[in-house]
């Protein structure tokens, strides 16, 4: 439990994260830095989004799987690392 | 009321009355075949009879109807909970939350994508992998493009929604941001305008051409609408009764206040522009009465000033030219522009010290309304004037002639404006429905880009700030929103050096026609007096006119005097020669009546 959190606030400390959020399979935010609604907000998207990421690249090669997903966007930058049964988001704005 | 004429006869002048009766078919005329004719005719074996043996086709035209779409958004609410657990419940989420982080596979499963994801987010603060290395390169792709033909396209049209169709005789745009347009509709047509016509202007969101975001509801239909520029929540109208109007668009659709009817024009206003004020709430308005309005929007009971424009400055309201367009410089807080029906531009001053003082002069050389007005925004001492079938550009300081001017086109100009991003670009729309982007530095006597927007007349222009959209309004209410391609809205590099040097050498050359021709009125001019001079030497003293007249009367009573004495003379004669003879009575009797009757006379006296 206590090595979680030390490896939370470490991603916290990083330069220019603003928030990170920790959800499970079912789509339901286990740990979040930011404000319920943004949790909520950010927790169903990046779930279905997950969902059909991971299912194109399994379509155009089934032995592979999906890693990582980042999206890039005029503000921030996105980034998801997946697994079975969690999945993290963590919002950052990368170095300009 | 029935207003019933009634024609009376009596029966005694009917007449005998008719009496039918059957009677059997008779034959009047049976003309039988004539065999000898048939000689003119040739018999044809065979007949060339053309037939198509071709599929039947018809042709038939669809239009869709209007696909109407709505925005929704989609309100997200948490999800995915155990059925027995309820979301809302804070302390029940919270406990299954405690549950799961106690979880061993929860803990490792984070620890590993943890790793991950610390990697990733170090990598984005250690370089930006999407920074702009080629700067230079795009630069080079933007001069390509200025070579690109000019264009533009229809983004979006919006129709007036009412049964009724007007004009969309005003557009403007909204300030800051630049996504909504205020359109204002009436019908200009003197008495044409049908009884169950709408009076609403709308308020569009250039997104949505469905429906439009905002009705305004006047008293009497707009003319002309205008945001405030430092308050994008309020607009002013002027409408064709002639009062003025203002809303708020937070307060409804209702105007918040209405100028008084005996102080308002007596015309339709045809245009208001806002000032430059402290308070930012003062406008002005102009309208074919001849009259130029002051007003506070605060307190619209009365106007603040009024200016009359006659040419002649006495404040002659009769006397007053009636004007129809205006045009105000925020960089130039005291002077403005009027333009008037009769086709001169009158160049004012508002802060003169006499009333008469206050019309400076006049520009002429249109020969109709002048229907738009307008400075150039990078030049401000050249203005723009449509009017008629042509453009023109004036030079503040040439008042005879404009310095230069489209050539004559085949339908009337009803409205343009310059580009507000690009100085040698204006625009123009005419009654047959073309939109003219003219680009003075590329070619002068034809427009760049004539494009035609709709098939009924377009009344009004309006260009966004950025220069790259624009709106026209047409007389079926039709509000088309265009697009043009970049290389009419981007300043291409010496562009500013290039129109000043073209304005200069046309003011120029324009003084320098100016001046030639005032030397010679003044030759003609000493040379007529020159010769007046000579000719009152020779006469004796017939300069004045009235003493012309005078020996004109005399010289015909004399005339008359003279013809009466001839006659008395003459009578006198006869009266003398009666007595002589009774025949020659008879010859004088009959003298009138031709010589031949004295003759006959005269043989039988004989």
């Amino acid at each position: 439990m206590a090595e979680v959190d030390e490896t939370m606030k470490r991603l916290q400390n990083q330069k220019g994260v603003q928030g990170i959020i920790i959800v499970n399979a079912e789509g339901i935010p286990i740990k979040s830095t930011l404000d319920n609604a943004s949790t909520v907000q950010y927790a169903g998207n990046i779930h279905q989004l997950l969902m059909k990421a991971r299912g194109i690249v399994r379509d155009i090669d089934p032995q592979n799987d999906l890693t990582f997903l980042r999206i890039r966007s005029k503000k921030n930058e996105v980034m998801i690392a997946p697994d079975k049964d969690y999945f993290l988001i963590v919002i950052q704005n990368p170095t300009e | 009321m029935e207003i019933v004429y009634v024609y009376t006869k009596k029966r005694s002048e009917f007449g005998r009355q008719c009496n039918f009766s059957d009677r059997p078919a008779e034959l009047h005329v049976d003309i039988l075949p004539d065999p000898s004719l048939a000689a003119n005719f040739t018999v044809r074996d065979p007949c060339n009879v053309t037939m198509q043996c071709a599929e039947e086709m018809s042709e038939h035209e669809v239009n869709t109807e209007r696909f109407e779409s709505e925005s929704r958004g989609i309100n997200h609410v948490e999800g995915g909970w155990p059925k027995d657990l309820n979301p809302e419940d804070m302390e029940a989420t919270i406990r299954y939350r405690k549950k799961v982080e106690k979880d061993e596979h929860y803990q490792n499963t984070i620890m590993q994508i943890a790793g991950l994801m610390e990697h990733c987010s170090k990598q984005n603060n250690a370089t930006d992998i999407y920074q702009d290395f080629f700067d230079d390169e795009v630069e080079e792709e933007v001069v390509e493009e200025s070579e690109e033909e000019p264009s533009a396209k229809t983004i979006n049209v919006f129709r007036d929604p009412n049964e009724v169709k007007r004009t969309a005789t005003s557009l403007s745009w909204h300030p800051d941001g630049n996504h909504k347009l205020a359109v204002a509709y009436s019908s200009l047509e003197f008495q044409k305008a049908p009884n169950d016509m709408s009076f609403d202007s709308y308020i569009w969101d250039i997104e949505n051409h469905n429906k439009p975001e905002m009705t305004l509801k006047p008293v009497c239909p707009l003319v002309c609408l205008e945001y405030n520029p430092k308050d994008s929540h309020i607009l002013v109208g002027g409408s064709y009764n002639g009062q003025i109007a203002y809303w708020d668009t937070r307060k409804g659709s209702q105007p918040v206040e209405m100028s008084t009817i005996e102080h308002s024009h007596r015309d339709p206003v045809y245009k208001v522009i806002w000032l430059q004020s402290k308070t930012g709430m003062d406008i002005f308005s102009a309208s074919t009465d001849g009259q130029v309005l002051w007003w506070d929007i605060r307190k619209l009971s009365e106007p603040t000033e009024r200016l009359v424009l006659d040419p002649s400055k006495k404040w002659n309201l009769d006397n007053a030219l009636g004007a129809i367009s205006l045009e105000f410089e925020t960089t130039m807080p005291t002077k403005f522009m009027v333009g008037t029906e009769q086709g001169l531009v009158v160049s004012c001053n508002r802060k003169a010290k006499t009333p008469a003082e206050k019309i400076v002069c006049t520009y002429s050389g249109h020969h109709g309304p002048i229907y738009a007005l307008q400075r150039n925004p990078f030049f401000p001492k050249n203005f723009l004037t449509v009017a008629d079938w042509t453009a023109r550009i004036w030079s503040e300081d040439i008042k005879e002639s404009s310095i230069m001017w489209t050539k004559y086109h085949m339908a009337h100009l009803l409205d343009g404006c310059w580009s507000p991003v690009r100085p040698s670009v204006f625009f123009t729309v005419k009654m047959d429905g073309t939109l003219d982007v003219w680009d003075i530095l590329f070619k002068q006597n034809d427009p760049t880009l004539s494009l035609k927007v709709c098939d009924e007349a377009l009344y009004s222009i309006r260009v966004q700030d950025n220069g790259r959209y624009l709106g026209c309004g047409s007389q079926l209410g039709t509000t088309t929103l265009l697009e043009i391609s970049s290389g009419l809205c981007t300043l291409q590099k010496n562009e500013k050096a290039l129109v000043s040097e073209m304005f200069e050498r046309e003011t120029k050359r324009e003084k320098i026609l100016e001046s030639r021709h005032r030397e010679m009125r003044l030759k003609e001019r000493s040379r007529s007096e020159q010769s007046r001079e000579d000719e009152a030497k020779d006469a004796d003293g017939e300069e004045s006119t009235e003493e012309l007249v005078a020996r004109a009367e005399t010289e015909f009573f004399h005339m008359l005097e003279a013809e009466k004495t001839k006659e008395r003379n003459e009578e006198k004669e006869r009266d003398m020669e009666k007595g002589v003879c009774e025949e020659k009575d008879f010859q004088e009797e009959h003298e009138t009546n031709g010589v031949v009757a004295s003759f006959t006379r005269g043989e039988i006296s004989l």
